[in-house]
């Protein structure tokens, strides 16, 4: 038996498996899912389908109401009541709307309620995020998570597993959202399509959990099943006091066979933008900051740069400075922990001071919902995680991605601008 | 397992949003969905679209969200499969567990509007002309659940997911 990599050995736990080969289809137990309020609707109409009257365990799943909440409209309000009513029907434990709802891969590592170790699907692309933790982690679509709910069970292809090595000082200003992009920007948006991406090295080992998050978040955009972390001591405090399961520790073996490692020296590496209309455009922030790119408006917040940390990046640019007249700087704190602590830090007072508009947490403008969408011809600066044609409003405006310093240092020259250009 | 129909070509990274773009996801009605597949992207789409008639795509079709409105919204208008160089993976899911089929391959030859027949068992698309191309087919199990109609009826039908 050869060596296997840290997501390989969690898929063969839980197929019940000795080992699993790149390749094989499995069936496997799943620890926890969640739909979210554009997913689970549906997989709620297919649940009923199947034939059975009760959820396989009502507190391995989630219910996250907040992609176009606070209810858009009509529409958004009767999407969120049929999940609602299914919800308490079925006595789901985790179930999150209003005051205490959160962005999904925000909201359910800070809840610890994705652990190391574990297989976790989400009716929602972005559920790679909690490969930070050391979880296998995937976005899947509502009848899957229809079918686990059912059963508690998924199928999935193993996949073979990418090794990313970062080593090297980082630059100033440049965050984890430049190394993902930088990567994607290398690898294509088809660079480890169906792969797992497995992000190590001494950059990965220094950066706090929540930057690893922002990386892992965006291996969807690189085309990968899923991005994961060895978890090591910062792993573990993370999730302390937070665990509301047992977990386990999976750690990739030495002899584990990779499909392509791939090293980079991260000391080369500047802040990146990533040009519409695809995440793998990007361009180092020092040519992007010469091409006098004028914005209308930036969102900083997501599932990929709305945590505490991400806050905190662009209150450190923001400080003392004013937004643009013409731009319209959109924050949204991604959770109602990261929102409080915002407050109590006095991050709020300093945006508010700088004339940002403050939001709740929700996807809002991200996957273009509500609160910010783009008008033809209009671009905005996004920590966001994708500019795809008409992602965030009209389909002729355009979105930039870049990490919370270079979004509001763009806001405040009013075009794509480097934080050294503003804070001195 | 065997359709006819026109090709309906697209070229690479054609998003969900794409196909059916985040801001219209609020419904769960196949038909309506069906309304407004490529909206923007191919806006006659939905209208001529007839059953049986194929979408073909470049590399990474279907690239992006988890949101299922993307492989529904094809099933729904009677799309009778996809043919892609490669897939975006949840789409790729999605697509399986609806039961709609697909085949994996060099699209470059197939042409926006003409008619093709096309087994999705052996993966065999012939053209007007007599020509017959060869595609990559589903793996055996996920075939096996596209010709049940989609992973519900697969396990109405045999009680539970087990493969073997």
């Amino acid at each position: 038996m050869g060596g296997m990599t840290i997501a390989e050995k969690i898929l063969a736990t839980h197929a019940g498996k000795e080992e699993v080969k790149p390749g094989e289809i499995v069936l496997a137990k799943v620890d926890f899912m969640f739909g979210n309020d554009v997913t689970t609707p549906l997989a709620i109409k297919t649940f009923r389908k199947i034939g059975v009257e009760k959820v396989f365990d009502p507190e391995r799943i989630a219910i996250v109401l907040d992609h176009f909440t606070p209810n858009k409209d009509i529409k958004a309000a009767e999407q969120c009541k049929f999940s609602r009513e299914f919800a308490r029907e079925q006595g789901i434990k985790w179930f999150f709307e209003g005051g205490n709802v959160g962005v999904e891969h925000c909201l359910l590592p800070e809840l610890g309620l994705v652990l190391p170790g574990e297989l976790i699907i989400g009716a929602d692309s972005h559920t790679c995020t909690y490969g930070a933790l050391g979880a296998f982690a995937t976005g899947v679509g509502s009848t899957d998570l229809a079918v686990a709910m059912a059963t508690g069970e998924a199928w999935f292809r193993v996949p073979e597993t990418i090794k990313f090595v970062y080593e090297g000082d980082l630059q100033p200003w440049v965050t984890s959202k430049d190394l993902i992009l930088y990567t994607i920007g290398d690898i294509g948006v088809n660079g480890a399509l169906y792969k797992v991406m497995e992000f190590s090295g001494e950059v990965i080992e220094k950066l706090s959990v929540e930057q690893r998050m922002t990386m892992t978040n965006m291996a969807i955009e690189a085309g990968a099943k899923t991005g994961i972390i060895e978890p090591d001591k910062k792993t573990i405090e993370y999730v302390k006091g937070r665990a509301k399961r047992e977990y386990k520790i999976y750690k990739s073996d030495e002899d584990a066979k990779y499909y392509k490692v791939i090293e980079y020296d991260v000391s080369k590496i500047e802040p990146q933008v990533a040009f519409p209309h695809l995440p793998e455009n990007t361009v180092p922030i020092s040519k992007a900051a010469k091409m006098n790119i004028k914005i209308d408006q930036v969102v900083i917040g997501s599932c990929t740069n709305g945590r505490l940390e991400d806050l905190r990046m662009a209150a450190e640019v923001l400080e003392g400075q004013k937004v643009a007249p013409w731009v319209r700087l959109i924050i949204l704190p991604c959770s109602p922990t990261v929102y409080f602590k915002a407050m109590k830090e006095g991050l709020l007072e300093i945006f508010l001071e700088a004339g940002a508009v403050i939001g709740p947490p929700t996807c809002g403008p991200c996957l273009g919902g509500h609160m910010g969408i783009l008008a033809s011809g209009e671009r905005a600066v996004s920590t966001t995680n994708r500019n795809f044609v008409g992602r965030m409003g009209h389909p002729k405006s355009e979105v930039y991605l870049a990490s919370p310093y270079v979004a509001a240092a763009s806001a405040i020259l009013g075009r794509i601008a480097s934080p050294e250009e503003v804070v001195k | 397992m065997i359709t006819r129909g026109r090709v309906w070509k697209f070229g690479d990274n054609i998003s969900t949003d794409a196909i059916t773009p985040g801001r219209y996801n609020l419904t769960k009605d196949p038909n309506e969905l069906a309304k407004i597949a490529f909206i923007e992207e191919r806006p006659e789409f939905s209208k001529e679209v007839k059953p049986g008639d194929v979408v073909v795509g470049g590399k990474n079709f279907g690239i992006g969200s988890s949101r299922e409105s993307a492989a529904l919204a094809l099933k729904a208008a009677g799309v009778g499969g996809v043919i892609a160089k490669s897939f975006g993976r949840i789409f790729f899911r999605n697509a399986v567990n609806l039961g709609l089929p697909l085949l994996i391959g060099n699209t470059d030859p197939l042409l926006d509007g003409e008619i093709v027949e096309v087994n999705w068992r052996s993966g065999e698309v012939k053209k007007e002309d007599g020509e017959v191309l060869k595609f990559k087919p589903l793996d055996s199990f996920l075939l096996a659940i596209v010709e049940e109609g989609g992973i519900i009826e697969y396990i109405r039908r045999r009680g539970d997911l087990w493969i073997q």
